[in-house]
Order: C-alpha cells, then sequence, then structure tokens
C-alpha cells in the first residue's frame, strides 16, 4: 500500500497535468465530408444543432437539391455562443471543418483568419449580395461569405397586451424605461425577463446600447480599437452595464432570472409573466418554436438611451456561409453553387419558408412578405426610417470573450456595473493583444 | 571436482569484501526501453517542455510571437484568477478532506459484519463508474431550484431548497458535493482494502489487552491504515486541483466567475483563443500542483508505519 514518490512517475503525472486541460477540448465526432454517392457530389453543412437552425438549413438544402440534383447536402449541428466558436476555431486549425458552415460576419469573423481558414469566393458567388454587407466578410478586397437570414436588431421585446392593459407606450428613454417597470411590476408582473443560463442572452444592455454611444459620439467605434477608448471612464458608454445594475438593483427582473434559458423567458413573454425582454430580435424564430399562438402579441423597440431625439436601433448584420479552405474539387464547386443559392432571390424565399425574417435582406431581389410578425415589422421600421446604426462588433475587431459572465455578474448583484466595466476593458486588451492591433 | 569449487568460492565472497558491488547487469539490453522512451518522450516529455517554451509566446496555430514573461505578467493579473485560485484550493481541500472522513467511516462500516454488505459495497463503488459530465448533467437537472427534484422533495417536507447551482455563495459547494458523492466509492474501495489487510492477530492482542472499539480505532485501525489515508488524500487532492470536468457540465465557473477554478479559467483562455496566455496558465497550474502534492507526499510517505 505503499505510495511510490520516485520521479519518472511525477513526471509523467505531470505531463498529463499540463497537457491535460487543453487536450481536453478536442471537436467531437467527425462525420466524412465527402462521400460519392451514386456519381453526385455530397458536402456537408455544419449549422447551428437547435431546432430552429437546423430546419431553416433543411429548408434551403430542399429547394438547392431540387435545383440541382447532382449535388446532395448532408447537416451537421454545432452548439451556440462560446461553445460553437471554439468548436468552429478548433476545426478550422486542425483542418476537420466540414466543407461548408454558417458563422457571425463582422469582429468574430475576423478572429478565425478567414485568409488561412476559408477560401475566397468571386462575383458568380456573391455578385447579388448587397454592398453594405462586404465589410463584414471581407479582408482587404477579398470576400468570403454570404449572408444567411435577415439583418435585425438588438433591444426589447415586449408584450403588447400587458402594455395595453397597463396603458404603457413604448419608452424612448432610460427614465421611461424605468417609470414603465415601475408600473408593471406594481401590477405583479416581472418587467424585466433575464434568462442566464443562456448566458450571452445577458449582454444584450450592453451590446443592444451601442447606438446609444455612437449617436453621442461618433467616433467611439474607431477610438475604442486604438485604445484610445474605454467602457469604464466613459459615462455613455458605460451606461449600457449601469442600466443592468439599476434593472438588479429595483427588483425588475424575474424571481428564476438565475436558473432559466432563453425559451423559459419566451414562454414567460408570451404568457404576459414577463413584460419586456431585452432580446436579438433574430430570436422571433425561438419565440415561434415555443409560443407560436403568441408571436402576434409581440412586439419591438430599441433600448432607449438618455435622448428621446437620437433614439435608434443598433443593429446586426446576418451571420454569413462560408467554405472552409481545405474543401477542394468537386465539394468545392458544389459548396460554391450552394453559396450562390443562398445569395439569391430563390435562397431568400427557401430561408423565409422555414423561419421568418427578422428584418431585411441583404441580398438584391428579395423582398419581405406582407405577413411578417410585429417584432420584424418594428425593426423594419426602423431600418425605414433610417434610425439605426451598426453594432460595436461591427465597427470593431475588439471584442472581449468575457462579456457574458461580466453582465451575468452584474445583473445578479455580484459586481457593480463600475467594476464590471473595467474587468471587461481588461478583458478587450487579451483580445487585441492577441489580434495584434496596434496602440495596444 | 571439489577443487574447483573451493577454487571458486573464495572469488565470489571475496567480491562485496573489496568494495566494489559489480551493479547486477538487466537481463534485457538497454534498446528494449525504446519503444517505451519514445512513447514517453513524444507523448509527455516533448509536449510538456514545448509547452514551457510556448508560455512565453503569443501563439496561433501558424505564427508565435516571443513574449517573454509578458503571459505570465497577464495571467497574474487576471482579476478571475485569484477567485480560481482561491475556489481550487477550498474545492481540493474540502472534496479530499470530506472523501478521508467519509471513506474511513464507509470502509469500516462495509469491512464489518453487517447485512447485504456486498450489495452495499457495490452501490457505494457505482457512482465511480458512471462518467463523470453525465453526473453533472443530471445533477445539474436535480438541483434545478424551481423544477428541480431536489428542491421538490424538500418542499415536501416544508423547506424551501437554495438555488443550489445559481446562487453564487452556494455553487462551488454543491459541486463539491457532488464531487464527493462520487468520489467517495473509490476512497472506501481503498480503506477497505487498507483495513482488510492488518492482520488479524492486532486485533486479538488489543482485545486481550482491553482495548474498546474507540481504542482499537484510534491506536490500531487509523494508524495501520495510514497507507490508504496517504493514497485518498493525493490522488483526491490531485483530482481536486485540477478538477474541471464536473464544475464544467454543472455550472461552467458561473455564476458569473463565482464558481471558476483554475482549470476552467485556463479553458476559457484557450476557448477565447488566448494560447499563449492559456499555455501560461497550464504552466502554473503544473507548477502549483507539483509544489502542493509533492511535499504532501513525502509527508504522508514519511508517517506511514510498517505492518
Amino acid at each position: 500500500m505503499k505510495l511510490s514518490t520516485r520521479s519518472p512517475r511525477w513526471l509523467a503525472l505531470a505531463a498529463v497535468l499540463v497537457v491535460g486541460p487543453v487536450a481536453g477540448c478536442s471537436a467531437g465526432s467527425l462525420g466524412s465530408s465527402e462521400e460519392e454517392s451514386g456519381g453526385g457530389t455530397t458536402i456537408t453543412w455544419l449549422t447551428g444543432v437547435d431546432e430552429t437552425a437546423q430546419a431553416t438549413a433543411e429548408a434551403i438544402v430542399a429547394a438547392f437539391e431540387d435545383a440541382n440534383p447532382d449535388i446532395t447536402v448532408k447537416l451537421d449541428g454545432k452548439p451556440a455562443g462560446g461553445e460553437g466558436d471554439n468548436l468552429v476555431k478548433t476545426r478550422l486549425q486542425t483542418g476537420t471543418m466540414p466543407d461548408v458552415f454558417d458563422y457571425n460576419s463582422g469582429s468574430l469573423f475576423q478572429q478565425i483568419a478567414p485568409a488561412n481558414n476559408l477560401a475566397p469566393l468571386d462575383d458568380s458567388v456573391v455578385g447579388a449580395v448587397d454592398d453594405t454587407f462586404f465589410p463584414q466578410v471581407s479582408v482587404d478586397s477579398t470576400v468570403y461569405g454570404v449572408p444567411y437570414g435577415t439583418a435585425f436588431g438588438g433591444g426589447v421585446m415586449y408584450n403588447k397586451k400587458v402594455f395595453d392593459q397597463l396603458g404603457l407606450t413604448v419608452p424612448t428613454t432610460w427614465a421611461e424605461f424605468m417609470s414603465n417597470s415601475e408600473v408593471i411590476k406594481a401590477a405583479g408582473i416581472a418587467p424585466v425577463i433575464q434568462t442566464y443560463q443562456d448566458t450571452w442572452t445577458s449582454q444584450l444592455f450592453v451590446l443592444g446600447d451601442f447606438h446609444n454611444v455612437a449617436a453621442v459620439q461618433p467616433t467611439w467605434a474607431e477610438d475604442y480599437t486604438a485604445n484610445q477608448a474605454e467602457y469604464a471612464t466613459d459615462p455613455v458608454a458605460m451606461a449600457g452595464f449601469q442600466h443592468l445594475q439599476d434593472v438588479h438593483d429595483a427588483g425588475y427582473e424575474n424571481a428564476d432570472y438565475a436558473s432559466t434559458k432563453l425559451e423559459d423567458g419566451m414562454r414567460q413573454l408570451a404568457a404576459g409573466t414577463g413584460a419586456m425582454y431585452p432580446m436579438l430580435s433574430a430570436n422571433i424564430t425561438t419565440l415561434q418554436s415555443v409560443a407560436p399562438e403568441a408571436v402576434a402579441d409581440i412586439g419591438f423597440f430599441a433600448l432607449p438611451g438618455d435622448d428621446a431625439a437620437s433614439n435608434g436601433l443598433t443593429a446586426w448584420f446576418p451571420n454569413a456561409v462560408y467554405i472552409a479552405k481545405t474543401t477542394e474539387g468537386e465539394a468545392l464547386e458544389a459548396s460554391k453553387k450552394l453559396l450562390a443559392f443562398i445569395a439569391s432571390p430563390e435562397g431568400c424565399e427557401a430561408f423565409g419558408s422555414a423561419s421568418d425574417p427578422t428584418g431585411p435582406y441583404l441580398v438584391e431581389g428579395c423582398e419581405l412578405p406582407a405577413d411578417v410578425p410585429p417584432v420584424t415589422k418594428d425593426v423594419q421600421t426602423y431600418f425605414d426610417e433610417d434610425k439605426q446604426s451598426p453594432a460595436l462588433e461591427f465597427l470593431s475587431p475588439v471584442k472581449g470573450p468575457n462579456l457574458e459572465q461580466i453582465t451575468v455578474e452584474i445583473g445578479s448583484g455580484i459586481r457593480s456595473a463600475a467594476d464590471g466595466a473595467a474587468l471587461y476593458d481588461e478583458d478587450v486588451e487579451k483580445q487585441a493583444q492577441q489580434l495584434g492591433l496596434e496602440g495596444w | 571436482m571439489s577443487t574447483t569449487l573451493r577454487q571458486a568460492s573464495p572469488t565470489a565472497t571475496s567480491r562485496p569484501a573489496r568494495g566494489r558491488p559489480r551493479t547486477r547487469r538487466s537481463p534485457y539490453p538497454g534498446w528494449f526501453y525504446l519503444p517505451a522512451a519514445v512513447v514517453y518522450g513524444v507523448l509527455f516529455l516533448v509536449p510538456t517542455l514545448a509547452s514551457f517554451y510556448f508560455a512565453l509566446t503569443r501563439w496561433t496555430i501558424f505564427t508565435s510571437e516571443f513574449i517573454g514573461l509578458g503571459n505570465f505578467v497577464q495571467f497574474f493579473q487576471e482579476p478571475a484568477l485569484t477567485k480560481g485560485f482561491v475556489n481550487t484550493f477550498v474545492y481540493a481541500a474540502l472534496t479530499s478532506g470530506a472523501k478521508v472522513v467519509l471513506g474511513l467511516a464507509l470502509g469500516m462500516l462495509l469491512t464489518s459484519q453487517i447485512m447485504g454488505r456486498g450489495y452495499l459495497r457495490a452501490v457505494i463503488f457505482f457512482p465511480v463508474l458512471v462518467s463523470t459530465v453525465g453526473v453533472g448533467i443530471t445533477f445539474r437537472v436535480l438541483m434545478n431550484p424551481t423544477k428541480g427534484a431536489i428542491n421538490a422533495a424538500l418542499g415536501v417536507v416544508g423547506i424551501d431548497g437554495p438555488g443550489w447551482l445559481v446562487d453564487p455563495s452556494i455553487a462551488l459547494l454543491s459541486v463539491a458535493a457532488v464531487d464527493i458523492w462520487k468520489g467517495v466509492g473509490l476512497a472506501t474501495l481503498i480503506y477497505m482494502a487498507g483495513i482488510v489487510s492488518i492482520p488479524k492477530e492486532y486485533y486479538e492482542a488489543a482485545r486481550v489487552d482491553g482495548a474498546g472499539s474507540w481504542t482499537l480505532f484510534r491506536n490500531l485501525i487509523l494508524p495501520l491504515s495510514w497507507p490508504a489515508t496517504s493514497t485518498v488524500v493525493t490522488l483526491s487532492l490531485i483530482g481536486g486541483l485540477r478538477s474541471f470536468d464536473l464544475i464544467w457540465s454543472m455550472t461552467r465557473g458561473g455564476p458569473g466567475f463565482t464558481s471558476d477554478v483554475i482549470a476552467s479559467v485556463i479553458y476559457k483562455q484557450y476557448q477565447a483563443g488566448f494560447y499563449g496566455l492559456s499555455t501560461a496558465g497550464n504552466v502554473i497550474l503544473f507548477i502549483a500542483v507539483t509544489a502542493i502534492v509533492l511535499p504532501l507526499t513525502r509527508f504522508l510517505a514519511r508517517k506511514e508505519v510498517e505492518l
């Protein structure tokens, strides 16, 4: 029973300790990406593993396969959020990425080393794509992706029935937002829904507030990229963090905010037990899948700032579909056909048949149908009135990975807004250094 | 024949006397060790040494930029790190302490003459066989504050259960409790082996001297099962210090950063693409674990008594 402490075993053990945590995150099982079936080409498309994402991709694949009978597209699933990012990065860097995958545009796109990992696309593929989208999927002048879905907004989904019953109007200043919340709380309804089991949902107060920052300081994003501006020392930029703390301090969150997920949040919003849910308008698809009967009752407004005159929407560009650089030969040709199909009116139609559009398509010739949900109409209104500006992640590559943990802490009262903002400033520094940006 | 024997024996005995004890030759030539050495070198030595170098760089899979000790400076400035270190030590101390106490108690119970001993032994060991991530996900569901079975059961007897994994003050303790539940079977097994290997004569001698149950435990079982204790402490302390899978599957270090341990801090840095930084973190974890466990095992080994 004596435990040996001689050195060789210790070395072996130590090596396991050093290597262990890194080795713990290998990508899951991989299907073979190229299989010949009956003379045609088979390609694999990695998309979200959730029901909505799979259904949408299936609809597009069905329409695409009808138009291209010699190509078969198989679907593979990846988780959302940080874990999905990790999987995409790991697969790209190990050369095990399926032929085609969809992923964020903007700053997250810049982080996957597009020039090294993605196949460049020419005009035959991206010809119909709206010019405004190119900066989000390009390095220098090379384009790597086509828009997947519609643009959307970051703001607040609200239950219109609750607002009507209590005689409330859509707030255009933060003060109105808080006074509305007080009335809602007095009526026994949770004013603000938060769902911290899906940590990413906690970031909306900060990310969705950027239109208000840019309205006051138009050059903020550039200064931020150049390390000339930061959240903690700038009261305007800090406001998003502060608003989250205000909501928690006032007790406006739903009681079970710490243990609920996105779907539960949507159910609460649909049932009217919660009134306002800071969310991306794109997540209307989640609402449609968990509570389709309530879609007509839910509207959308931009997160308000201090000034009603500059009230507007923080807008997100859609994700994009990319081809991995490891894709070659027939599979590459087939993949390009698939991308060209996605960026065409037929592709938009197939997309719209599976999940309702959440804002404008960024493809020429694609029109929104007349019967879109109110949330989409509200988002479209901000675009029509040109009361929108892009989210920070489309203007600056600097985005710290820990924002969602920090905002969970602020929204749970574990950390103060000032503390959280300062911590986030340190977090982005690492990102900027890893990207090798000037001035960090 | 007899002369030869007589001549040979003095030489044989005189060798050690002359003071140059020749090392006994191994029956195998040196290159027999080569395959093992290659495997060990490629899989353990090279990565370990490489990680020491890459900890000094900011790297991606394609390039690396030498930045000296920059990663270490940044790692130690990481605010989540202090929390991570404290949590790691709390977690390791708590789980290994509890495994010793519970393992010894259960070990004594299951080596005594009780009903259904074989069945009970199997039951206590069963959680060890289940996948850690599976256990983590199961308990995450059971510990859900509103819909989980644990709080539902507590509700029946009128207790308003806490948010086990979402209350920042108890999230880490909840995970530690599950770790103990899962690991105590192994500790029990080791203790059972330790207790069973104590010769019966010792008990008989002690009984003749009039020792009661407590004296028997205090002066016989406890010291003579010390090798078991040191094994349990070492294994569970190392396990606790580098624990990751259970914490990640249950809380992901949350809420916020409140149940982060060093390994999860490192994992998140790797996930965020800060490869150099996370390599530096692994080197620090390696040094910290060695610095704690090495002296501890020396200490435990010295306290062992021969049977």
